[in-house]
């Protein structure tokens, strides 16, 4: 019984932490699917591509990969407004984006991860810093720096992009286009702007998680499908769109997933995400704390 | 031209097609339009839902890996049955077992059929883009099941081994040509479907729902039920095609069954042709289906997929009506001048 008892508190603790991530991960997610309405499936396959080129820049000219995320910022920026353009243009414009919007991201997604394995190969690649290897220990708690600093570093862009939106003009903008496009052009917002602006951060926020995400864990280029459940799960459960209930799905689809991967095995961790998706949508489809 | 003249017009077809590939009598012939024929009953089965009702499903390899993984479970169960059983009752379960391919073909149908309409009853009460990320989650999950289920082969994968030939009506016929008959007969059968589907009630209700569901609920089309209807037949047509496949690779294993590229090709071909209509996925099918058995043999399957891809992103933006699109538009601008 002791033992056990000290799994739990540990598999908690480790949930906690991943749960962060989790947050960190979803944060681009609840902005494109929750308040853009945007199915931007695609999102792994940029989590991916920022952990590869956090990999690049580290093994190569050994820059730790946190600050390589930072460094990334502005280019991913720059491509999430590129391809919220053409979206727009292509999709949004002709009212197609149900059906062919949805296919040109499952193509992007698709084309991300076979250019990945055509460059990197199927091997799995990692990181080397000098938080990955020692823990923190707390009593009987083991706080591995490897999740620590990552979860910290999510925490961290979390409130951030929280106070971002709820704090400036654009953010609150953000907010206000998913609700009514008119009012905003009144207020001398161009929709169309704002939704650039809010993609491109929504894809930048997913670089910066995949170089977490390579600190976390090896990566190889198919490990982007497992995120898809977790991150739509966490974003519906969260109410899509608000942040604050994304933080808490996350760290409670964390903490289900820690629990179940220490007590059955980590081979059944990628089926709890989507079995809570699946529970949700059947029973709770506006989330937690939805109305 | 009516729902029967057509089915005779592609059972004369489908008749041709064999008859030749009888003629030509090359293995490699066989295996490689069995793969075309395939997705073409793929392609075609994604079309019921997604270019006809307009919901996306990205969940293909699901529902093709439940249907080769049901003619695993039940392919297993025969050497099993002494294990189990004894008795008369196994006596009676070993005059049953082992089961024809055309009988696991329908056994693929009904388990691939309830799980469409199980997906569809969870998630499509909800707005649309909730049923495509079910069927995106779906595919990890079933695969994550299949990994764990030790009976079907867990990771390691099954064997199944294929009879060199097989009887039929006196005749002795090799077995590959006899697994590419069933499909060009699965592919008949999908093809006169959706056909006749495109041209029934239930074809404007399914046409009404991609246009403006609000407005068809408003005028008494009952779009639960027909939106379960297009599940349920979609689903069941994939794992119909998903059935013979481990007789046809006589190795399945959880990643060749759950591959990438059913998931891929059976958007991009219906995309590529043109959604509307049965000829769409059709054309798809067999242009991008014949042009990835040369590129797989001559170049790699990496850079073959990553082909797909682009085609696949390219045409959603430049061309969203497929080629049958671009033709149609070609027609009118020569008509107009």
């Amino acid at each position: 019984m002791d033992i056990s008892f000290d799994l739990l508190i540990n598999a908690i603790a480790a949930g906690l932490l991943l749960g962060g991530f989790y947050a960190a991960v979803t944060a681009g997610v609840s902005i494109s699917f929750g308040m853009l309405d945007i199915v931007n499936i695609a999102h792994p396959g940029f989590v991916i591509l920022g952990s590869y080129l956090a990999y690049f820049l580290n093994i190569n000219f050994g820059i730790d990969p946190i600050l390589v995320s930072i460094l990334m910022l502005p280019f991913f920026y720059a491509l999430g407004s590129l391809i919220y353009q053409v979206y727009y243009l292509s999709f949004e414009k002709r009212g197609q984006e149900a059906l062919r919007g949805l296919a040109f991201f499952f193509g992007l997604l698709f084309v991300t991860e076979v250019s990945l394995i055509l460059v990197f190969g199927v091997d799995y690649r990692y990181v080397e810093a000098i938080y990955i290897g020692p823990s923190i220990h707390l009593g009987i708690v083991d706080l591995p720096l490897r999740m620590l600093v990552p979860c910290i570093a999510a925490l961290a862009l979390f409130g951030a992009i929280q106070i971002f939106i709820t704090h400036t003009f654009t953010g609150r903008a953000i907010m206000a286009v998913s609700q009514d496009q008119l009012a905003l052009q009144l207020m001398a917002a161009d929709p169309i702007r704002i939704k650039r602006i809010a993609f491109g951060l929504s894809i930048a926020v997913a670089a910066v998680a995949g170089a977490l995400l390579i600190i976390i864990q090896p990566v190889e280029p198919s490990v982007g499908r497992e995120y898809i459940g977790r991150i739509f799960a966490i974003c519906v459960l969260g109410g899509l769109g608000s942040m604050p209930g994304t933080l808490i799905a996350a760290l409670l689809l964390g903490i289900v997933e820690s629990i179940t991967a220490t007590f059955y095995g980590p081979s059944w961790a990628p089926a709890v995400a989507f079995g809570l998706l699946l529970l949700t949508l059947a029973f709770r489809p506006a989330g937690l704390f939805g109305r | 031209m009516n729902t029967t003249k057509f089915a005779l017009i592609t059972i004369v077809v489908g008749a041709a097609v064999m008859a030749f590939a009888h003629w030509f009598k090359v293995d490699y012939l066989f295996f490689a339009s069995y793969t075309i024929l395939q997705f073409i009953v793929l392609a075609t089965a994604w079309n019921i839902l997604g270019g006809y009702c307009g919901y996306v499903n990205f969940g293909s390899a699901a529902f093709f890996a439940m249907g080769a993984y049901s003619s695993v479970a039940l392919h297993k169960f025969d050497s099993l049955i002494d294990h189990w059983f004894s008795g008369s009752f196994a006596a009676l379960l070993h005059g049953i077992f082992p089961l024809s391919v055309p009988v696991l073909i329908l056994f693929g149908a009904i388990v691939s059929g309830i799980a469409g309409f199980g997906m569809g009853y969870l998630t499509l009460r909800l707005r649309g883009s909730f049923f495509a990320i079910a069927t995106l989650a779906l595919a990890v999950v079933l695969q994550t099941l299949v990994v764990n289920w030790e009976y079907v082969g867990g990771s390691r994968g099954a064997y199944i081994i294929r009879p060199e030939s097989i009887e039929f009506v006196g005749i002795t016929i090799n077995y590959i040509e006899y697994l590419f008959g069933l499909m060009l007969l699965l592919a008949m059968l999908s093809l006169v479907a959706a056909r006749a589907i495109e041209r029934s009630q239930l074809g404007f209700g399914f046409a009404t729902i991609r246009d403006d569901e609000l407005a068809a609920e408003a005028c008494g089309v009952p779009t639960l039920r027909v939106k379960l209807i297009a599940t349920t037949i979609s689903g069941a047509f994939m794992g119909m095609a998903g059935a013979p496949f481990p007789y046809y690779i006589g190795y399945l294993q959880p990643s060749s069954a759950f591959g990438l590229e059913y998931a891929v090709n059976s958007i991009a071909m219906p995309m590529i042709g043109g959604t509307t209509s049965w000829v769409g996925p059709l054309v798809g099918a067999i242009l991008l289906g014949s042009a990835q058995q040369y590129a797989t043999v001559s170049i790699s399957s990496e850079v073959n997929l990553l082909i797909v891809g682009l085609i696949l992103v390219g045409f959603v933006i430049i061309a969203p009506n497929g080629l049958i699109g671009l033709v149609q538009g070609w027609r009118r601008a020569w008509r107009k001048p």
